[in-house]
């Protein structure tokens, strides 16, 4: 009895110590936060003399974050809408509706879950020129879209062939036509997927930085992440905005992680573990 | 409606199919496939010139300095997986066998080693770049603060500590990714198959050893596939922390900033113009790297698939 008391005290140390490698580096990033520059060269790992939010407020107004947050909410939102509705259709059509090939075209939606699009960024780039569509939120929009599909259609396919076929028989046999089969049956019984799905997607958009650093141009396209580098290099004097900056750039997916812990951890990994 | 759907008939499923084929088809599947048509042609600027053949692939593959980084970018991508596959299959496997069991504050901790897989790489690279500054750094005040002031160093800054330095703030970033999946892989496992090896008499460590274990090994194929992907890819946490030529001296270049220096020009030497057939010629060649490790590993999970 008494070695596993031992035990549990050495583990909960051992847990305990990894938790501060994990959170100090967080914490001293929300505490620096409220600091001014002085005070972060005279008393680093202190806490701040007051808690005023008013470094926030300036990175909100005067560092255009208020209009980065705004794109970035648009741009993840529009993909999202877009590779949701492309994705549950083409979902619908392969897990229910007959059709001589619909194996293969399962599989050519399946064969870009190996492929990072990133690959094919140089064409992308002059694709996204002769549209007419560089420095245009639609060219991040119609890219991560596509990209998600083959996760989405994987996801979708799976759970919509778990339902009861019947379901749609039924509708159809009672006068729907087939999208209203689909748009009044089946979609409200695959809302979790979909959530799911949101939820992958959403993660890596909402991060990225790679497609808007080579597709906008204009300050006041920015995303959030393309915002950040350009932010920091121009305030690299003023340690304390930068912090407060990088702060409010972490916030919006902590807190849906820290809201929604259940579903998020769920949607995070429903494909790694049926695959 | 019912017009549309009646002229159909049953061409119906096209109409569920085109939204979604064509806009994977135009804006996946097509720069994908073109990339390879990209790399055989000679370019000037973004005009292709004449067919090409192999030429860009040797350029790549045979002549300095392309050959010289190219090698340098492949070895640091190689060492940047093989660390995070040691991390994450070490740690993420031990953190989720402890969570698995619930007891007080697991889930305190667990939720504590997840929340920096939350953060952009931008703000993960900018925090610690500001972290690990040699002047004032948290990082090394905290070693002069417990008297291992001579392990103060610029770790960003010299060759020999700044690849190892990202890679690990990479698994800093990443670890509860891993965590949380072995762990729904855990769960996914029947209680039933363990007890009977339990009554069986094998003791904790041979039931792990012979029935969780391989019980959990297409999950954890699959996070390998996966950390392949993002690791040949990687980009961002370099391109935010070393700028595009992975300082210093290259040591932390990887396929993905040598790729992106060449396709888009690099801002440290001046701003030179991209080189899109070479940089195509990089594309592929990762392209079918990915693409030869990822079949295989599949090829290899679907030979160990367990049905429970």
């Amino acid at each position: 009895m008494a070695t596993r008391r031992l035990w549990d005290v050495l583990l909960y140390a051992f847990l305990t110590a990894m938790a501060v490698v994990f959170l100090a580096p967080l914490a001293l990033m929300v505490v620096t936060a409220f600091k001014s520059t002085r005070e972060i060269f005279m008393n680093p790992f202190g806490l701040p003399a007051s808690w005023s939010l008013e470094p926030f407020a300036r990175v909100w107004s005067r560092a255009s974050f208020s209009v980065y947050f705004r794109n970035s909410v648009w741009v993840t939102g529009a993909s999202l809408a877009l590779v949701l509705t492309c994705a549950s259709m083409a979902s619908y059509a392969i897990a229910r509706l007959p059709f001589r090939g619909r194996d293969w075209v399962y599989l050519f939606f399946l064969a870009g879950i190996m492929v990072p699009v990133r690959l094919g960024i140089l064409p992308l780039f002059l694709l996204m020129k002769q549209l007419r569509l560089l420095d245009t939120h639609w060219a991040l929009i119609f890219t991560y879209a596509a990209s998600g599909m083959p996760m989405s259609v994987f996801l979708l396919t799976g759970f919509l062939r778990s339902l009861p076929g019947e379901l749609r028989e039924a509708a159809r046999i009672d006068g729907c036509t087939e999208f209203q089969a689909f748009w009044k049956v089946m979609l409200p019984l695959i809302r979790p997927a979909l959530a799911t799905v949101a939820i992958v997607n959403f993660v890596p958009w909402w991060n990225d930085m790679f497609f808007p650093l080579l597709f906008i141009q204009s300050d006041r396209l920015k995303t959030i992440p393309l915002g950040m580098t350009i932010f920091f290099g121009q305030y690299q004097t003023d340690w304390g905005l930068l912090f407060s900056g990088m702060v409010l750039a972490s916030l919006p997916l902590v807190a849906l992680y820290l809201v929604m812990s259940r579903q998020f951890i769920a949607g995070l990994t429903a494909g790694a573990v049926k695959g | 409606m019912d017009m549309l759907d009646r002229w159909l008939g049953r061409r119906v499923h096209l109409a569920f199919l085109l939204p979604g084929v064509v806009l994977y088809g135009l804006f996946m599947v097509y720069p994908l496939a073109s990339s390879l048509g990209y790399s055989l042609f000679e370019w000037d600027g973004l005009v292709r010139e004449g067919f090409a053949g192999l030429r860009n692939f040797r350029t790549v593959l045979l002549e300095p300095p392309f050959s010289v980084r190219f090698v340098g970018a492949l070895k640091h991508n190689v060492l940047f997986f093989t660390m995070t596959f040691v991390i994450q299959s070490t740690l993420g496997l031990l953190f989720a066998l402890l969570f698995r069991q619930k007891r007080p504050g697991f889930g305190f901790f667990q939720a504590a080693y997840f929340l920096p897989y939350t953060l952009s790489l931008v703000v993960v690279g900018f925090l610690w770049l500001l972290l690990l500054n040699p002047l004032w750094g948290g990082f090394n005040q905290l070693l002069r603060l417990v008297g291992l002031g001579q392990w103060a160093q610029p770790w960003l800054g010299q060759p020999r500590t700044a690849l190892v330095s990202i890679i690990l703030i990479n698994a800093w970033r990443w670890l509860g990714f891993p965590i949380l999946v072995f762990l729904a892989g855990l769960q996914a496992i029947p209680a039933e198959m363990e007890e009977a090896a339990r009554v069986d008499g094998a003791n904790a460590w041979q039931t792990l050893r012979h029935v969780t274990l391989p019980l959990l090994a297409p999950v954890m194929g699959m996070v390998t596939i996966l950390t392949f992907i993002y690791d040949f890819n990687a980009f961002e946490l370099v391109f935010v922390m070393q700028g595009s030529s992975g300082g210093p001296a290259y040591s932390t270049d990887l396929l993905g900033t040598f790729f992106y220096r060449t396709a888009f020009g690099d801002s440290t030497t001046g701003g030179e113009p991209g080189q899109v057939g070479i940089a195509s010629a990089i594309a592929v060649l990762m392209f079918m790297m990915v693409a030869a490790v990822s079949w295989l590993g599949i090829r290899l999970l679907q030979g160990r698939q367990v049905e429970y």
